[in-house]
C-alpha cells in the first residue's frame, strides 16, 4: 500500500508552467527526496499529489486508483508542513487526536492511537499542553505525531526541518528515518538541502525549473550525475567545475572534480596558491586559486594539513574521478 | 536605541496631550454637567452654570416619565446587536472566500463594496424609504435590522478579511488533509483563531449601529425607535429644554459608553491585530 504514479503531470500558474509534464512512480514504502534550488517547482508537485494545487495536465494514481480529482482528505495521505501548521488554541493532544475526530474513529480508539503515537514521539509529558508552550523540535513531532495516527498511505513532507536549527536537525533526521524504518510507509520528503537528501533517500528526484533533471539512489547521483546541474547539486562542498584547456586534454568543454577527488603535492599538477581554508576538524577545506581557471578550485585534505594563505600548492585530479560534460553540460561518456 | 527626553519635555508633553484630550472631552462633559442642572441654571452663562449652587436628577426622572427610556434603550440593543449578528452571518464566509481563495478580482470586489460607504446615504433614502413602505417594514425592528447590516456590512467584511488574511493558510491546509470537512475547517478552527478580531469586529459594528442616525430617524416613528431618536425628539418641538435634551443625551450614550469603556483592552487589541507580529 502507498504507491504513487504521476503520469505527465503538469501544473500552470495562469500562464505560466511551474511544472513540466513530468512522469514518475514512486514505490510501497519508498524514502523518496524532491531536492532542488527554490522555485524549482518541488513544493509544489509536493502539493499536487497532496490535493492542495489542481493538476493542470496528466493524472496521478495511488495503488492504482487515480485520485487526480480528489480532495486531499480522500486520498489517504498525511502531510507535515514547514510552519509545523498546529492548531494553537488546541492541546496537543486534541491536534493529534484531530485527523482521528474527523474520520469519525470512536473516543477509545482516538485515546489509544494518541497515546500510541505519543509513546513513540516521547510526547507524553506534554499531551495537554498548547503548541506556544512547546520547543521547536517538540512542535515538529506533534506535527509529525497528527500525521501517523491516521495511518496514511503515504507522508508528505514539506521542508519539515528548515525552521529548527543546526544540532536539532540532525537529530530529528535520525528520528524521522527511524520512523520509516519502524512503519515502512512510503515518504516523500522536499527539501532544498541536499545534506539531508544525501542523508535520508532511498531515491532522490533531482528538480530544476519544473523539470526533472535525474532519479536515482543517492550514490547514483554522487557518482553518475547525469549533467552538470545534478553533479553541481548533489555533493558538499560542491564540484569543481574547470573550463578551457585542462578540459580539452579530456577532450570535453567541461570537466567536475569533486574536492575529495583532488590530491595535494609538492611538485606534481597544476600549480596554485592557497586562498581561504575552512577548518572543520576531520577535514580542511582550501580554495586554491589557478592561473588560467576562473574559479578558485576547492580541495578537500585531511584535518592536520599544515598549509596557510599564500603558500604554493600543486594540484592533480584523480583521472578515473573526473566527470566529463559537454557543451550544453550532458554528460560525456 | 532608545531616545533620551528630558523630564522637562516629558511634562510638558504629557500637558499638552493632557490639554487636548480634555478639549475634546469637553463637550460630553458639559452635557453630564447640564443633565444635573435646572432649566434656569443651564442656559446661564458657562461659569454661572458650573457656579450655581442647583444640582437635580429631576430631568432623568421627567425624560423617563415623558418618553420611555426603557423601550427606546431595548430598541437600540436589539437593532445594533441583531444587525451585528446578522451582519457576521454574512460576513464570515464572504471574508473567508476572499481572504483563503482570492481570485483576479477579489480586489475590486473589496474596494468596490468599500465604494459604497463613500455614497451619501440620503442619495438612497427616497429609494430606500419607498422599499420600505412597500414592505411594511418601515417603523419595524426587523426592517431597521437589515438596513443597518447592509450599511455596515462592508466594514465588517473588511475587518474580518483583514484577520482572517493573518491567519497561516498552511493551518486550513493541513485541516483539509486532515480530512476535515469545510464546515469543521471554518467553525473548528478558522473561527476560534480569529476570535479576537470577530470580538473586536462584533464591538464595534455594535458601536457603529447603536449611534447610526441618519436611518434610524428617517425610517422609524414611535414602534421601533432607538435612543437616536429619544435623543432627537428633544430637540425642538417644545422650544429649547437644555438641561432635558441633555439628560436624555447622557442616557442614551451611557450604555455604549460603558460598554466602549470595558471593552477597550479588547477593541485595541483588535484593531491593532497583526500591525505588529
Amino acid at each position: 500500500m502507498g504507491q504513487i504514479k504521476l503520469k505527465q503531470v503538469s501544473k500552470s500558474f495562469d500562464k505560466v508552467k511551474v511544472i513540466q509534464p513530468l512522469s514518475l512512480t514512486i514505490e510501497t514504502g519508498e524514502f523518496i527526496v524532491f531536492v532542488g534550488p527554490s522555485g524549482c517547482g518541488k513544493s509544489t508537485l509536493l502539493r499536487l499529489i497532496a490535493g492542495l494545487e489542481d493538476v493542470t495536465e496528466g493524472t496521478i494514481e495511488i495503488d492504482g486508483k487515480d485520485v487526480t480529482f480528489l480532495p486531499p482528505a480522500e486520498r489517504a495521505l498525511a502531510m507535515v508542513f514547514q510552519s509545523y501548521a498546529l492548531y494553537p488554541h488546541m492541546s496537543v493532544r486534541k491536534n493529534i487526536a484531530f485527523p482521528l475526530r474527523m474520520a469519525g474513529f470512536d473516543k477509545a480508539e482516538q485515546e489509544r492511537r494518541v497515546n500510541e503515537a505519543a509513546r513513540v514521539l516521547n510526547l507524553k509529558d506534554y499531551l495537554d499542553r498548547r503548541p506556544s508552550q512547546l520547543s521547536g523540535g517538540q512542535r515538529q513531532r506533534v506535527a509529525i505525531g497528527r500525521a501517523i495516527v491516521r495511518e496514511p498511505r503515504a507522508f508528505l513532507f514539506d521542508e519539515p526541518l528548515s525552521n529548527l536549527d543546526a544540532a536539532l536537525r540532525v537529530g530529528m533526521r535520525l528520528e524521522i528515518s527511524e520512523l520509516h524504518r519502524r512503519l515502512a510507509t512510503t515518504m516523500i520528503y522536499v527539501t532544498h538541502d541536499q545534506v539531508e537528501a544525501m542523508t535520508m533517500a532511498d531515491k532522490i528526484v533531482v528538480l530544476q525549473s519544473g523539470q526533472i533533471e535525474q532519479v536515482g539512489s543517492p550514490l547514483e547521483l554522487y557518482r553518475n550525475p547525469c549533467n552538470k546541474f545534478v553533479a553541481g547539486f548533489i555533493g558538499s562542498p560542491r564540484m569543481n567545475f574547470i573550463e578551457g584547456a585542462e578540459a580539452l586534454k579530456y577532450n570535453a568543454h567541461t570537466i567536475g572534480i569533486r574536492p575529495e577527488h583532488i590530491t595535494v603535492s609538492k611538485d606534481t599538477g597544476l600549480e596554485g596558491t592557497v586562498g581561504v581554508s575552512e577548518h572543520l576538524g576531520s577535514d580542511t577545506f582550501f580554495h586554491v586559486s589557478v592561473a588560467g581557471i576562473s574559479q578558485p578550485i576547492t580541495v578537500r585534505v585531511g584535518g592536520e594539513v599544515g598549509l596557510h594563505y599564500g603558500d604554493k600548492v600543486h594540484l592533480s585530479l584523480a583521472a578515473d574521478h573526473v566527470h566529463k560534460f559537454d557543451q550544453k553540460g550532458f554528460r560525456l561518456p | 536605541m532608545a531616545r533620551a527626553v528630558s523630564t522637562q519635555a516629558k511634562l510638558r508633553n504629557t500637558a499638552i496631550a493632557g490639554a487636548i484630550g480634555f478639549l475634546m472631552f469637553l463637550p460630553i462633559l458639559w452635557v453630564i454637567i447640564l443633565s444635573f442642572k435646572t432649566e434656569e441654571d443651564a442656559i446661564r452663562a458657562p461659569l454661572e452654570v458650573l457656579f450655581s449652587s442647583g444640582w437635580t436628577t429631576e430631568n432623568f426622572a421627567t425624560v423617563q416619565a415623558r418618553s420611555d427610556y426603557f423601550k427606546h434603550f431595548s430598541n437600540s440593543v436589539i437593532i445594533s446587536v441583531g444587525s451585528t449578528l446578522l451582519g457576521l452571518l454574512i460576513a464570515i464566509p464572504a471574508a473567508w472566500s476572499m481572504a483563503f481563495v482570492p481570485t483576479k478580482r477579489t480586489k475590486d470586489v473589496l474596494m468596490w463594496m468599500l465604494s459604497t460607504k463613500m455614497m451619501p446615504p440620503v442619495g438612497a433614502l427616497v429609494p430606500i424609504y419607498l422599499i420600505f413602505r412597500d414592505t411594511g417594514l418601515l417603523d419595524s425592528r426587523i426592517g431597521l435590522m437589515l438596513i443597518l447590516t447592509l450599511i455596515n456590512l462592508p466594514i465588517i467584511v473588511w475587518m474580518l478579511f483583514t484577520y482572517f488574511r493573518e491567519i497561516p493558510s498552511e493551518i486550513l491546509e493541513a485541516t483539509r488533509m486532515d480530512g476535515a470537512k469545510l464546515w469543521n475547517e471554518i467553525v473548528e478552527v478558522l473561527t476560534p483563531m480569529a476570535i479576537p478580531g470577530i470580538a473586536s469586529t462584533i464591538l464595534l459594528n455594535i458601536i457603529l449601529a447603536w449611534n447610526e442616525a441618519f436611518w434610524t430617524l428617517n425610517l422609524t416613528a414611535a414602534k421601533a425607535a432607538p435612543l437616536t431618536a429619544f435623543i432627537a425628539s428633544y430637540s425642538s418641538p417644545e422650544g429649547l429644554f437644555y438641561a432635558k435634551l441633555s439628560a436624555a443625551s447622557v442616557m442614551a450614550i451611557a450604555p455604549i459608553l460603558i460598554m466602549g469603556w470595558f471593552s477597550q483592552k479588547q477593541l485595541v487589541r483588535g484593531l491593532t491585530f497583526g500591525a505588529v507580529k
